[in-house]
């Protein structure tokens, strides 16, 4: 089952005198759903195109199914894309956009009408065959460019930000479809976004890219619990990131100095005392209160409500800030209170650990 | 709202009044010229006869028109083979050299159409530029007798309508949206198979537009025939000078040109229908 697909090695790649590639190395297996997840000017969609074989990369080597594909244009590779604008064929209707890859690999006309039919049947658009791409809403667009992807059972589907010009709702109902359409082909899956529910909602496995080096690689799970880095916890997890110096290293328990207030994490190893840490903790797991003595003494500088949830901004005593957020309304707390900020020892996180 | 469209027309009717004084005018007046009898001298007798028209009938007149379509539909069939590919390739240019080629193609406008004409007679006789140059590399040994020959005329033409061949194609490989190339290729198409299946198909209206740009001045570029093609070659619009000032039968060249007329818009209307094209880039 962990065939190996796809395999990057130290994948370096410069556009004039800017380096967007840093040697990137990754593996993918078959059958997988993997993200990448990164800001704009990240270097995900060169990456991306490097495996399409729309750029060729300055250094490293691509490999698809243990054969090296660095040099091998992109009509001769087994991989298909969705396109960030879709780039549907203006002047082709529905079903030649989706049975142009057919027509080019010669397909006989009679089987390429019905493998057009069945994947149309399968992005539910049964009945568009006719229309031009200027006749289709956006989520249509989408579903005749992923159709007009995977009719052709690429071993390997990338998409590039495919969701990103649809609006929240529709985003939503395309991820579960897409989500589907991947388990019921078992086509490899690559997805680029920028949005980490996305990222968290749909893949098997995430890789956070940052200034065109991967952050972290893992489960959406492994990504927001245990974040690496302290971009990748504000990043993925919207982390407050605050640091301090290792006092004790007990089994149970890593002593944190921060502000002159000692606070607890669980200990990780490597950590030592005397070391110079950063904490990360998500800003539903920070607890403000403003009776108990223990924690840190911070001013509550804002406090917004938005989707449900109170958003409270704190200024520590060295000027750092933090945010914390609950659900409901605390009517309780107003702007200038003085509070006292913690967090349970499972909630913090260390990163940036070497 | 009803203030609102009268400010509009009054703003546009310079513009319809220009239309009528200097073109529907003009052109209601050559028609009506054309079915009158030409009187002595340049007068005009204003009776209503059809003569003019069995007069085009005439295998002299109707081989100019003969002649006319030939030239036009040769001359623009080369300005295609010769027009896209270079207008694809200066798209495809560095923005830098996309300037330097921009302003090689103008720099002939400033000077008269005229006196390039003439120019080409320099580089086309026998003693010219051009047999110069080949006998010299011993490609010839006789100087080839172009000048005041159907090559000649076809080189003029080719010469004075690429560069509108050239611009009308530039503009629309320029306004390509590459993507879709990148997901022909994507979608397995090589670059050659890309190209026709969708490059050439995207950039067909600014194509079309090329050929009517060419194909109707080219049925009325007669200096060109005059200077390169000797007497040798007749065309309807030099016919129709003819007419004009030696012949001074106004009435005969007015029958003339609307003949003219009529078939190259039946010409320009065969055309879109059979191309399919609505929007002609910049133009109708």
């Amino acid at each position: 089952m962990s065939e190996q697909l796809l395999e990057l090695k130290n994948i370096k790649k410069g556009f004039g005198e800017t380096d967007v590639l840093n040697g990137i190395t990754l593996s993918i297996e078959k059958g997988e759903f993997i993200t990448f997840l990164g800001a704009s000017g990240c270097g995900k969609t060169t990456t991306l195109r490097i495996i399409a074989g729309l750029e060729t990369p300055d250094s490293g080597r691509v490999f698809l199914d243990g054969k090296d594909v660095t040099s091998v244009p992109p009509n001769q590779r087994d991989v298909n894309t969705v396109f960030q604008n879709y780039a549907l064929f203006p002047h082709m209707n529905v079903e030649a956009n989706v049975g142009y890859g057919l027509k080019i690999k010669r397909v006989p006309k009679a089987e390429i009408k019905k493998k057009v039919a069945e994947i149309l049947e399968l992005v539910q658009l049964t009945g568009y065959e006719k229309r031009m791409p200027s006749e289709l809403s956006g989520g249509q667009k989408q579903r005749v460019a992923i159709a007009r992807a995977l009719v052709n059972s690429p071993k390997l589907l990338l998409l590039d930000e495919p969701l990103g010009a649809l609006d929240l709702k529709l985003r939503r109902t395309m991820q579960i479809e897409l989500k589907r359409l991947q388990k019921k082909l078992g086509i490899t899956f690559l997805y680029i976004t920028h949005d980490q529910e996305e990222a968290i909602n749909m893949s098997d496995r995430i890789v956070v890219m940052k200034d065109g080096r991967f952050e972290q690689i893992g489960t959406p799970d492994e990504i927001y619990n245990h974040p690496k880095t302290s971009y990748v916890a504000d990043f993925v997890g919207n982390a407050n990131v605050i640091s301090g110096v290792v006092q004790k290293v007990t089994e149970t328990e890593a002593q944190v100095l921060i502000e002159n207030q000692m606070m607890y994490a669980e200990p990780i190893t490597g950590i030592c005392e005397g070391m110079k840490v950063n904490l990360a903790v998500r800003r539903e797991n920070l607890k403000v209160c403003t009776e108990c003595k223990e924690g840190l003494e911070a001013v509550l500088e804002d406090k917004s409500f938005t989707a449900g949830q109170l958003h409270l901004t704190l200024k520590l005593k060295s000027g750092k800030t933090l945010v914390s957020c609950r659900y409901g309304m605390d009517a309780d707390l107003k702007a200038g209170d003085k509070v006292c900020v913690g967090w349970k020892p499972e909630h913090a996180v260390f990163v940036d650990l070497e | 709202m009803k203030k609102k469209k009268s400010g509009l027309f009054l703003t546009v009717l310079p513009l319809y009044l220009f239309t009528l004084c200097f073109v529907v005018g003009p052109l209601l007046y050559m028609v009506a010229l054309s079915f009158t009898t030409n009187g002595s001298g340049s007068s005009t007798i204003w009776n209503f006869t059809l003569e003019n028209y069995k007069k085009i009938a005439e295998p002299v007149y109707l081989k100019s028109f003969v002649q006319s379509f030939q030239l036009a539909i040769t001359s623009t069939l080369l300005i295609v083979l010769m027009g896209y590919p270079f207008g694809y390739f200066m798209a495809k240019l560095s923005a830098k050299w996309k300037k330097r080629m921009m302003l090689l193609i103008m720099v002939p406008f400033w000077t008269s159409s005229l006196i390039r004409m003439y120019g080409w007679i320099l580089i086309l006789q026998a003693k010219g530029v051009l047999n110069g140059f080949l006998m010299k590399l011993g490609l010839i040994e006789e100087p080839l007798k172009i000048l005041y020959s159907y090559p000649a005329v076809v080189i003029g033409m080719v010469y004075a309508l690429l560069p509108f061949m050239v611009l009308s194609v530039y503009s629309s490989v320029e306004k390509m949206d590459w993507s879709y190339v990148e997901a022909a290729r994507d979608l397995g198409a090589n670059s050659i198979k890309a190209f026709f299946t969708i490059t050439f198909k995207l950039t067909l209206p600014g194509l079309l537009t090329g050929v009517i740009l060419t194909f109707i001045p080219s049925m009325g570029l007669f200096f060109i025939a005059d200077i390169l093609g000797g007497n040798k070659i007749v065309l309807v619009g030099s016919v129709i000078q003819d007419q004009l000032t030696r012949g001074s039968n106004w009435p005969f060249a007015a029958a003339l040109a609307v003949v003219l007329m009529l078939l190259t818009s039946l010409m320009m209307f065969v055309y879109r229908r059979v191309t399919h094209v609505k929007d002609l880039e910049g133009l109708f």
